[in-house]
C-alpha cells in the first residue's frame, strides 16, 4: 500500500528501511487477505457457561483463575480482558426476560489500528486472519493500546523488565496444525462458528434473513473499522451489549492524512525557509548597498557644498582683498600725490623764502 | 566536613540545594520500585488507560514548552530579527534539556527502555506516527547538540571546531524547524488514529496543524517566562547585550504571540465547524472546551495586543504563564481528559502519587542542569573571545 511507504521518504534522512517484501494488495484499499479465516459470534446462542473461557485458558497455558469456570456469579461484574485473560463473556441485562451474553476477545482487523500504529512492527495480520504479536522487538509503549478502538491490547504492568503485550491471537499456531481455535472448540452451544470470511458473511446474513425478528439487521465486524476477521450477530442493538460504534473507517486511513504531510513538509519546508531567508539576506544586502550610496551620496553632496562655500568665501576673500590693495594702492597713490603737491608747495614757499632772502 | 566544595566560600546548604535535594531523593527512590516493580508498582495504568502524565506532561507538555528552540531560531536566523540574537542561546539551552529529559521521561513509561532505539535501527514500524515522532525527535535532538555545543566549546576556547559549528547555523536552524513542525504535529496526529475514544470536541482531522500551532505560542510565552526568571534568579550572569535587548525580546515576542494565539483561535473555531460538533458546546465536555479556548486562548491573546501596545512587560510576563498553563491544559485534555471519556468515572484515570514524583523529579532535574551551565557558560552573555561576530 502506497501510504504505508510514505515515511519511508524519511529514509533520506539517514535511516536505513528495509522495505517490507510483501506487497499486500494491488489497490489502496486493504480488504483483507483472499480465504483468511474468521469467526462468527451468535448472541442469541450464547447461554454464558464460560466454557471458551477455559478453553481458552488450556490451549494458551494461561494461569487459571481463583474462581473456578462453572462459577458464574462472577458474570455479576463488568470484566475485561488482561494479560491473563485473552477472553471473558459479559452478561447484559437489556430489560428482557433472559440477559444476554456477549464474548470479547481480539477482533482481529482486516486493516489492524494495533499493527498500523506500532512504531518496530511488532504486531502482523496474518494470511489466515490472526494478528499476531511479537515480544522480542516490542519496546512496551502502549500505543497499541490507545489505538484500538475495541480496547483489546493488555499489558503487563506489574513485570519489571519484561513486560509483554497480551491479546487473543486467534490461535494462529492451532489453525496452522488445522485445529479450532481454543474458544470455538469448547463452546457446546455453537455460539461460535469458525470458517473463511466470505462464507461466516454468507451464513451471519443468511441467520438474519431466515429468522425474522430474532437478530438485528446488523452484522458488527463486517464494516467496523475496515472490517474485522471476528463478526457479530445479536438480537439486540450492539451498543446494548457494550459494543461501541467505532466507525467503518480503517486506521490507516485515519492517519494516511498525517502522514502524508510528512513528505510535504520534508519537501517544501527547506525551500519555503531557505527562501525567507534568502529575501531577508538579500534586503540587507540591498539595505547595507543602499545606506552605502546614500552615505557616499551625502559626502559627495556635503564636500561640494563645502567646496562651493569655500570658493565662494575665497572669491569673497580674494575680492576683498584686492580691494583693500586697491585700496592700499589708491591710499599710497594718494598719499604719495599729497606729498608730491605738498613737496611742489614747499618748494614754491622755498624759492618764495628764498626769493625773500636774497631780496 | 566535607562542607568545602567547588564553589570556595559558599554553603552548599541553600534553600534550592535542599529542597532539589528532597526531590531528587524521593525520585531515586521511585526510580528504584519502578525498576524493580514494573510500572503497575508506581503508577495508577491500566488496560484501558495505558498512558498517563509520564506520557500527558513529560512528553506532550515537555515537546511544547520546549518549541522555544526552533521559534527563536528561526526568528533570529531564518527571518533576519537580529534583535533577537540575545534571547537565541537560553532558548537553545532550555529546547535542549527538555528534549533530553522527554527521552529520559520515557525511559520510566515504555516497558523495556533499553529497546528505544529499536523503532531506528532494529525494525521500523513507518506507518506509525509514534515512528515520526520518535525519528524526529531523535534527530532533533542531534541537531539541538549540534546547535549548543558552540556554548562549551566557547567555554574550554576551543575556537576552531567551535567556528565550523557556528558556519553551520543556517543549515541547522532549517533542519531544525522541519523536524520540530513534524514532530509537534505528530504528537497531535497520534490521537487521530482513536476517534471513538477522544471526545468529538477535541478530536479532529487537524489535531496535527493545532499541535503545531499552539506548539509555537507554547515556544514564544515560555522564553518571555523563563527570561522572567532567570532575570530574577541569574541576574548577576546577563551582560548588558543581554540586558538591553531583553525588553526587545519581550514585546517582540508578545506581539508575534498575540497574533499565532488569534489564528489558533480562528483554526479551533473552523475545526469545531468543519465537524459540526456545535452542539456538544451546551454540554460538560462543551463547558470546558470553553474554559479552554476563552480563558486559555482568546485572553492571552488579547492580554499580549494590550500589553505589546501599552509596552506593559508586567503584564506581559503574567500572560506568558497563563498561556503555558493554557498549553499544559490542552495537551492534558486531550491525553487524559477528553481521552476514553466514553469510560464511566470509576473506569478513568488520576495519577498515582509515586506517578507525580517522577514528573517533578524530571523537572528539577532539568532546573539544575540549566542552573549549573548557564552560571558557567556563555548563556546569557557573549563570551569575551568571541564578541560580536554572528
Amino acid at each position: 500500500m502506497q501510504r504505508r511507504r510514505f515515511l519511508g521518504l524519511m529514509g533520506a534522512a539517514g535511516v536505513s528501511l528495509a522495505a517490507s517484501g510483501k506487497a499486500k494488495a494491488a489497490g489502496k484499499e486493504f480488504h483483507g487477505y483472499p480465504g483468511s479465516n474468521a469467526v462468527l459470534f451468535d448472541a442469541t446462542r450464547c447461554i454464558g457457561c464460560r466454557e471458551c473461557e477455559a478453553g481458552c485458558q488450556k490451549v494458551n497455558d494461561l494461569p487459571m483463575p481463583e474462581k473456578p469456570f462453572d462459577d458464574l456469579t462472577v458474570l455479576d461484574q463488568k470484566r475485561r480482558t488482561n494479560s491473563d485473560n485473552f477472553t471473558i463473556v459479559n452478561k447484559y441485562d437489556v430489560g428482557r426476560e433472559k440477559p444476554v451474553f456477549r464474548k470479547f476477545q481480539c477482533n482481529h482487523c482486516l486493516e489492524p489500528a494495533c499493527a498500523s500504529a506500532c512504531f518496530v512492527r511488532a504486531f502482523k495480520k496474518e494470511p489466515n486472519g490472526s494478528v499476531t504479536y511479537d515480544a522480542s522487538v516490542c519496546v512496551g509503549c502502549r500505543y497499541c493500546m490507545i489505538a484500538c478502538p475495541f480496547e483489546v491490547p493488555t499489558y503487563e504492568y506489574h513485570e519489571a523488565l519484561t513486560p509483554r503485550i497480551r491479546k487473543c491471537h486467534m490461535c494462529y499456531e492451532r489453525q496452522l496444525e488445522g485445529k479450532l481455535p481454543g474458544c470455538v472448540q469448547a463452546c457446546p452451544k455453537e455460539a461460535l462458528t469458525f470458517g473463511d470470511r466470505d462464507t461466516i458473511i454468507k451464513i451471519a446474513r443468511e441467520r438474519i434473513r431466515t429468522n425474522p425478528g430474532k437478530y438485528i439487521d446488523h452484522i458488527y465486524g463486517e464494516h467496523e473499522m475496515g472490517g474485522t476477521s471476528w463478526l457479530y450477530v445479536s438480537g439486540v442493538q450492539f451498543d446494548q451489549i457494550g459494543m461501541r460504534d467505532v466507525g467503518t473507517t480503517s486506521a490507516p486511513e485515519l492517519t494516511a492524512g498525517a502522514l502524508a504531510a510528512v513528505p510535504v513538509v520534508v519537501g517544501l519546508w527547506p525551500v519555503l525557509l531557505g527562501g525567507i531567508w534568502a529575501v531577508n539576506k538579500r534586503k540587507e544586502k540591498i539595505a547595507a548597498q543602499e545606506r552605502e550610496e546614500a552615505v557616499k551620496n551625502a559626502v559627495a553632496e556635503t564636500q561640494e557644498k563645502a567646496q562651493q562655500k569655500m570658493s565662494e568665501a575665497l572669491t569673497k576673500a580674494e575680492e576683498s582683498a584686492q580691494r583693500r590693495i586697491d585700496n592700499e594702492v589708491k591710499k599710497a597713490v594718494d598719499e604719495a600725490l599729497k606729498a608730491k603737491e605738498e613737496e611742489a608747495k614747499g618748494e614754491g614757499e622755498d624759492s618764495k623764502q628764498d626769493e625773500g632772502e636774497g631780496a | 566536613m566535607s562542607a568545602e566544595t567547588h564553589t570556595g566560600s559558599k554553603s552548599v546548604m541553600t534553600p534550592f540545594n535542599i529542597v532539589a535535594g528532597i526531590i531528587i531523593a524521593a525520585g531515586l527512590v521511585v526510580t528504584v520500585l519502578r525498576f524493580t516493580g514494573g510500572l503497575g508498582a508506581v503508577t495508577n495504568l491500566d488496560d484501558n488507560n495505558p498512558w498517563g502524565i509520564w506520557i500527558g506532561f513529560d512528553l506532550l507538555c515537555g515537546v511544547a514548552l520546549a518549541a522555544g528552540g526552533y521559534t527563536t531560531s528561526a526568528a533570529c536566523y531564518i527571518f533576519g530579527l537580529k534583535r533577537y540574537h540575545s534571547a537565541v542561546r537560553p532558548a537553545i539551552l532550555t529546547a535542549f534539556l527538555g528534549y533530553a529529559l522527554v527521552v529520559f521521561a520515557l525511559h520510566y513509561d515504555v516497558g523495556r527502555p533499553w529497546r528505544l532505539p529499536y523503532p531506528i535501527f532494529v525494525q521500523q514500524g513507518y506507518t506509525s506516527l509514534l515512528f515520526e515522532v520518535g525519528l524526529c525527535v531523535f534527530l532533533y535532538l542531534t541537531v539541538l547538540f549540534l546547535e549548543f555545543l558552540p556554548v562549551p566549546f566557547e567555554w574550554l576556547k576551543k575556537t576552531k571546531v567551535r567556528n565550523i559549528l557556528v558556519k553551520a547555523t543556517l543549515a541547522l536552524t532549517i533542519f531544525g524547524v522541519v523536524l520540530s513542525t513534524l514532530h509537534q504535529s505528530s504528537l497531535g496526529a497520534l490521537y487521530t488514529i482513536a476517534p471513538s475514544k477522544l471526545h468529538p470536541l477535541w478530536y479532529s482531522a487537524y489535531l496535527p496543524v493545532f499541535f503545531f500551532v499552539s506548539s509555537i505560542a507554547a515556544g514564544l510565552s515560555m522564553v518571555i517566562f523563563e527570561g522572567t526568571l532567570s532575570h530574577k534568579y541569574l541576574h548577576r550572569m546577563m551582560d548588558q547585550e543581554y540586558q538591553r535587548h531583553h525588553d526587545v525580546v519581550v514585546l517582540g515576542f508578545a506581539r508575534a504571540c498575540s497574533f499565532v494565539l488569534f489564528g489558533y483561535f480562528m483554526i479551533k473555531v473552523i475545526g469545531v465547524a468543519y465537524d459540526n460538533t456545535w452542539h456538544y458546546l451546551a454540554t460538560g465536555y462543551g463547558t470546558w472546551f470553553l474554559i479552554e479556548m476563552l480563558v486559555f486562548v482568546a485572553l492571552p491573546c488579547f492580554l499580549y495586543a494590550v500589553g505589546a501596545r501599552d509596552k506593559n512587560t508586567k503584564l506581559i510576563k503574567w500572560t506568558a504563564v497563563l498561556t503555558v498553563l493554557g498549553i499544559v491544559f490542552n495537551r492534558f485534555n486531550i491525553s487524559l481528559i477528553a481521552y476514553n471519556y466514553h469510560l464511566p468515572s470509576s473506569e478513568r484515570y488520576f495519577p498515582h502519587i509515586m506517578e507525580i514524583i517522577i514528573s517533578v523529579f524530571i523537572v528539577t532535574i532539568g532546573v539544575v542542569i540549566f542552573r549549573f551551565i548557564s552560571t558557567r557558560m556563555p548563556i546569557f552573555y557573549e563570551h569575551p573571545l568571541y564578541k560580536s561576530d554572528h
